[in-house]
């Protein structure tokens, strides 16, 4: 309960006094009890007195597709394990205990049934000899799921053979991505200011800020921004030359930068901020002479508005000369978790009438969500692509909405982030790193039936956007849906350290890098790439404008249909795919000029 | 060509009906006598042959011109905005003439119309007589490719129904050839070929024939060989028919006898079930065999079987006032109901849906409320449903099948077609297609003329139903994408022949009235044209071999069927996706097989790429036009598309 509401209360302290800014406030020390929880050395004695029953017979349903798999059903600190009987199939049955989302339980005579349901959507039914035994490994699961330790979660334990820890996880960091800024100009530089999280929280230790800026004005900054989430720059577009990929900096023509922050802290007394206003004037001044700016907010303008009463807002005209303000309302918090658990809901359903599911359909909104968080980013774009604007994208927080805005602008203007690293780069620097709340937004997916807190699927919404991109441009990204898949299912619940906690702070506090695995370091493993990689990748140079007509969006039904849908087709036919793609490559060899000339642009 | 005012008209502009700016193309039109040609000022063509013209419509004089809405059969809806309004009116005068639509705005005009070649009509709006419209006038008999006479026979040839009987294994000793229908004389609207139980003689069909509406007596669809089950059809039983039909009755039997292995045989009865009630209320004819079996399934479902003896006994005692025959001569046959609606339900329904897709600036509720109260998918899902049914009797029970609905040319041919393709890998084929659409539509009489509109017939007669079979083709190849030969752009090319009238073989309503046509002599047949561009329309993803694939098992859970975004918005090309993903795996594929074989010659496989087929003239007009090779242009060059955000930008400028 304590780390649930821990982090958030610092996200949504919207005054400039929270003491929690200070470095060594004692809140920090808080943080670090409830972060740590108890050692590791206890953590193994707390599992086994949390494990009622450790074996039962059982047989585990897994949907109407799989067979039915029998055996001996094992509940152990992280997993779930079912191990099939010596004569069937030797294959070991693994659960991850974290990504229980709900259980329910029955027994009926002498035997139970316990139905999981899972955040990634799946639905398993384990049937139990033994109604002692059912409840014992229902309640066993059920306090195992929900604990909150950060420390002593499976990642930590989690020794996969073939990788090293600390592998990959300086492959992302800010730093990497300055350099590549560097080369292009030199009106930003790379600030460590926030070196000891006393800036903002919720912030890396090294950010990109305009150079005219000096540490001590974003100090200021942040005091006047929620969160102390000051505007930094997300990405910086210098459009492509028309030669193709060879870039002189000197020259290039009028680059545009995507900023974010969170909103400022206006108040009922409309105040002000110097610096706060110097440094959007010193973003405007870094650009191309005459350049404008638009703030995109995320809030309407009567939400922002009303924001001042409890002192936020969104900035003022007349105190920002040059930005002029643009509302998208974008759906966040509660209500994007019931449209997201309206839709789970209505996905479920196999026996509705066709009518009754295009109504829960559009009822539950969530293609509203995916068309206006899409078409948002396609402001942002096109603000900097054809009107050379800069861009500053704030909500409130700057944690949410935000992040989606940024992250799909950039997928949408910069090929390099469309490829397999660019994009883990991307999701590592713009979600990650940004300090998305992963731990209170992903806490739960759409089953759970306790009351929902600080869940909401925005990084799902995310994922939807760049699934509808790669189906509207099949050929422009070099990743495919598994990829999408694998990080909705990672968020949720991982082995690997890479979504654990709020914030860099946070992950600094339990040595997650240290002492977890990167998820980058396990996807990029070569026997995963063919799930995860577009056999059709043709590198494109251009911006990709997707149509965010309704008729243009679908359904993901490789996500919300994952499970109830025979996959085999599908699968058999990628796999169809790939081979063509590896002949063709073999082909390209001994004729390259056919091919290459055909492919590329 | 004496309707034709204006042949050329420059700076005329055309709109994208879903972007909202004031990006036009400005370019020339041309009108010729088959085409509206429209040439922008990038060279780029688009045709839209006369045929293709649903409705055109002359809008408010505006400041920058006259615009001109054109609506096509084939989903295509064109903007043009001419500079003058004289010309415009010419134009639109001209398009009335061509496109033969004067008469269809004019839906409280209902025609009676019999078998006949030429029409002339009143028309009302103008108050005078408008050419009249006949057959000969469709464009494919003036359609020349330049072939001659022995290749047109060739073509006609291609397809053979004797030998797609003898490949399904009729005759045999079971089933035989009938004559019965030699010179049309039994069924004007079937073919003359047609294949029956081998115990039923001719007086038992002539006798059954008379029982059924317009003579469409039950007839071998399909022969499923391993399980000796048949798919037959036929049109309903006529009302008002106070005996019941010993011959229907015996024909019935005839056919459940024909095979051995199983002792029943279902009737499908495509029509909903209220329609069928209160068809039911209407009826005193209890004796009719139909009613009578089929009351037991929709009455009570639940009754037991000596319940259901004694009350079906008292009804039909009841009804019909006389004693009712021994019950064991019907306990061979079960009776099934699906609901698919009737073609003015489609008509309306699909209506419903372009008006609702077709609107720019659409929400996302907007567009799902309107997909959900137009019905369409609902009627697609029924239509899919039907076809499980009868591929499951053939396939779990080895049971015949007997499919009806009321005239036997609409839902029928939906019914067996689909439940064949389910059934045998072979129409999945590129060349088995175009025979399961020889046989279940085209031979067995579905009124392609009437349906699509060729003449100026009755508005009323005019339904998507083969759209619809199409479309379920299409749910098929989303949900088993390596079963299928074809491609997507298979079906949209045949779609657009359907009413393009440029080859013969969806000319006319029936065979009889093709022969008197003398379409074979004087038209040319698509087939030999589709199977000439046959690599465009292949799935590179087809697993011919696999078992899986052998019987296809749809699952018709709702959210199975989506919206078929590249049928209705084929050329509203800011709709994305644009780039097709088999096309490209389609290219690959065929570079990988050239190259295999013919590493030296580069020369002649690059003819093979897409791409090439620019040049085209209104005489040699390419049958299968070069929509897609401009579409398949697309992979190569992913062209930035204009952003429907216009409003966003306007906002950001001001």
């Amino acid at each position: 309960g304590l780390l649930n509401s821990c982090p958030a209360g610092v996200a949504s302290c919207p005054a400039s006094s929270c003491p929690c800014r200070s470095p060594l406030s004692p809140r920090l020390t808080l943080l670090e009890s409830v972060l740590l929880g108890p050692r590791p050395t206890t953590s193994r004695m707390e599992f086994s007195e949390l494990i009622r029953t450790g074996q039962a017979q059982a047989e585990l349903l897994r949907g109407p597709e799989a067979p039915p798999l029998r055996g001996t059903l094992c509940v152990t600190g992280h997993h779930l394990l079912l191990s099939p009987g010596p004569q069937a199939t030797p294959d070991l049955w693994l659960l991850l205990l974290r990504s229980v989302d709900s259980i329910e339980k029955r027994v009926a005579g002498d035997c139970g049934t316990i139905t999981l349901r899972c955040k990634d959507l799946r639905v398993l039914q384990l049937d139990i000899e033994g109604v002692e035994a059912t409840l014992n490994i229902a309640r066993s699961i059920e306090a195992l799921s929900s604990l909150e330790s950060v420390i002593t979660s499976f990642p930590f334990f989690y020794r996969p053979k073939g990788l090293r820890l600390g592998d990959a996880w300086h492959f992302h960091p800010p730093e990497r991505y300055y350099k590549r800024v560097a080369r292009e100009t030199n009106a930003w530089r790379l600030s460590e200011a926030n070196e000891d999280f006393s800036l903002c929280p919720s912030y890396p230790r090294a950010v990109i800020v305009p150079r005219a800026v000096n540490d001590d004005a974003l100090a200021l900054t942040a005091r006047f921004r929620q969160g102390g989430r000051f505007p930094v720059l997300s990405y910086h577009h210098a459009p492509a030359e028309p030669a193709g990929w060879v870039r002189l900096p000197e020259l290039s023509p009028c680059p545009q930068v995507l900023l974010r922050s969170s909103q400022p802290l206006i108040g009922p007394q409309k105040r002000r901020c110097a610096e706060d206003e110097a440094l959007l004037r010193a973003v405007l001044a870094g650009s191309r002479p005459g350049a404008r700016g638009f703030i995109v907010d995320t809030r309407s303008a009567q939400t922002a508005k009303q924001a001042r009463m409890t002192g936020g807002g969104t900035e003022a005209k007349a105190a920002y000369p040059g930005w002029k303000r643009l509302h998208r309302p974008l759906e966040r918090g509660r209500p994007l978790q019931e449209s997201f658990v309206h839709l789970v809901e209505a996905c479920g359903d196999l026996e509705q009438s066709m009518d009754h599911w295009l109504s829960r359909l559009a009822g539950c909104r969530w293609l509203a969500h995916v068309k206006e968080a899409l078409s948002t980013a396609c402001l942002a774009a096109q603000g900097m692509e054809r009107e050379g604007a800069c861009i500053l994208v704030h909500g409130a927080e700057g944690t949410d909405s935000t992040l989606v805005v940024t992250s799909l602008a950039q997928l949408i203007l910069d090929p390099s982030s469309r490829t397999m690293a660019g994009f883990q780069e991307l999701v590592e620097r713009e979600w990650i790193q940004a300090g998305h709340p992963f731990q209170l937004r992903c806490a739960h997916s759409a089953f759970s039936h306790a009351r929902p807190k600080h869940e909401a699927p925005t990084f799902l919404l995310f994922l939807d956007c760049v699934w509808q991109l790669g189906r509207q441009f099949p050929l422009s990204l070099e990743f495919g849906e598994g990829m999408l898949l694998a990080l909705f299912d990672h968020a949720y619940a991982s082995p690997f350290g890479t979504f654990l906690c709020n914030s860099e702070q946070e992950r600094c506090l339990c040595e997650v890098r240290t002492r977890t695995h990167s998820l980058w370091s396990g996807l990029n493993q070569l026997k995963e790439q063919r799930k995860l990689r577009n056999p059709l990748y043709v590198p494109n140079p251009l911006a990709l404008w997707p149509s965010v007509e309704p008729q243009s969006l679908r359904l993901w039904q490789g996500l919300f249909l994952r499970w109830t849908r025979p996959p085999e087709p599908s699968e058999a036919a990628w796999e169809k795919v790939w081979q063509i793609v590896t002949d063709q490559e073999k082909t390209e060899g001994s004729q390259p000029t056919v091919s290459a000339s055909e492919l590329q642009l | 060509m004496e309707h034709i005012r204006t042949t050329k008209v420059e700076q005329v502009k055309l709109l994208d009906r879903f972007s909202s700016s004031n990006k036009a193309l400005t370019g020339t039109l041309y009108l010729t006598a088959t085409h509206l040609l429209f040439i922008d000022f990038h060279q780029k063509e688009t045709w839209i042959l006369h045929h293709h013209i649903a409705s055109v419509e002359k809008l408010a004089l505006t400041t920058s011109g006259c615009p001109l809405v054109i609506q096509c059969k084939n989903f295509r809806t064109v903007h043009f905005i001419v500079p003058r309004e004289r010309d415009c009116h010419d134009i639109y005068n001209s398009l009335l003439q061509l496109s033969k639509q004067g008469f269809a705005n004019d839906t409280n005009e209902i025609l009676d119309r019999p078998m006949c070649l030429q029409i002339t009509h009143f028309h009302q709006r103008t108050g005078k007589i408008v050419s009249s419209t006949k057959y000969e006038d469709l464009y494919a008999f003036s359609y020349n490719p330049k072939q001659n006479d022995s290749e047109r026979l060739r073509g006609w040839q291609l397809i053979d129904l004797a030998e797609e009987y003898q490949r399904m294994g009729v005759p045999n000793s079971n089933w035989q050839l009938s004559d019965a229908n030699r010179d049309y004389k039994i069924c004007e609207t079937y073919p003359k070929e047609l294949y029956v139980p081998r115990i039923a003689s001719k007086p038992i069909i002539v006798g059954s024939s008379k029982f059924r509406s317009k003579g469409r007596f039950p007839v071998l669809s399909y022969y499923h060989q391993s399980k000796e089950a048949a798919i037959c059809r036929c049109s309903q039983p006529l009302s008002g028919f106070s005996a019941r039909c010993l011959e229907d009755e015996h024909l019935l039997q005839a056919i459940s006898k024909a095979n051995p292995a199983n002792h029943y045989m279902y009737v499908v009865d495509t029509r909903p079930r209220h329609r069928m009630q209160s068809w039911w209320a209407t009826q005193k004819d209890i004796g009719r065999i139909i009613v009578r079996i089929s009351s037991r399934i929709w009455n009570d479902e639940k009754i037991r079987e000596s319940d259901e003896k004694k009350r079906l006994n008292a009804m039909a005692n009841r009804a019909a006032g006389k004693g009712y025959e021994n019950e064991d001569n019907y306990s061979n046959i079960r009776f099934q109901f699906v609901g698919i609606e009737n073609i003015h339900v489609m008509r309306s329904s699909l209506q419903r849906l372009l008006e609702v897709s077709g609107t720019r600036g659409l929400s996302v509720g907007d567009l799902y409320s309107g997909l959900q109260s137009s019905g369409w998918l609902r009627h697609v899902q029924a239509v899919l449903g039907a076809a499980v049914v009868l591929a499951k009797a053939v396939t779990t029970e080895s049971a015949s099948v007997l499919v009806h609905c009321s005239d036997g040319w609409d839902r029928t041919s939906q019914v067996c077609s689909l439940g064949s393709l389910l059934l045998d890998p072979y129409y999945r084929t590129v060349r088995g297609f175009m025979v399961l659409i020889e046989k279940d539509w085209i031979s067995f009489g579905h009124k392609f003329s009437e349906r699509c509109g060729h003449l100026d017939g009755d508005p009323k007669e005019v339904s998507p139903v083969f759209t619809q079979f199409l479309e379920c083709v299409w749910h098929l190849t989303e949900q088993f994408p390596q079963a299928f030969e074809f491609n997507e752009a298979f079906l949209l090319q045949i779609h657009e022949h359907i009413h393009s009238c440029q080859f013969g073989n969806f000319i006319g309503n029936c065979q009889k009235e093709r022969e008197e046509l003398k379409l074979k002599e004087k038209t040319y047949s698509l087939w030999p044209f589709l199977l000439e561009d046959r690599v465009k329309y292949l799935n590179p993803l087809y697993q011919p071999q696999a078992q899986e694939f052998a019987v296809l098992e749809p699952n018709t859970v709702s959210f199975n069927f989506k919206f078929w975004r590249n049928m209705y918005h084929q050329f509203d090309r800011t709709l994305h996706p644009r780039q097709s993903v088999f096309n490209i795996i389609a290219n690959m594929n065929e570079q990988n097989k050239q190259l295999e074989n013919d590493i030296k010659d580069l020369e002649s496989e690059q003819t093979l790429l897409p791409g090439n087929d620019a040049l085209r003239t209104i005489d040699s007009s390419n049958p299968a036009d070069n929509r897609y090779s401009e579409y398949a242009e697309e992979f190569s060059k992913p062209d930035p598309a204009v952003v429907s955000l216009e409003y966003g930008v306007a906002r950001m400028t001001c």
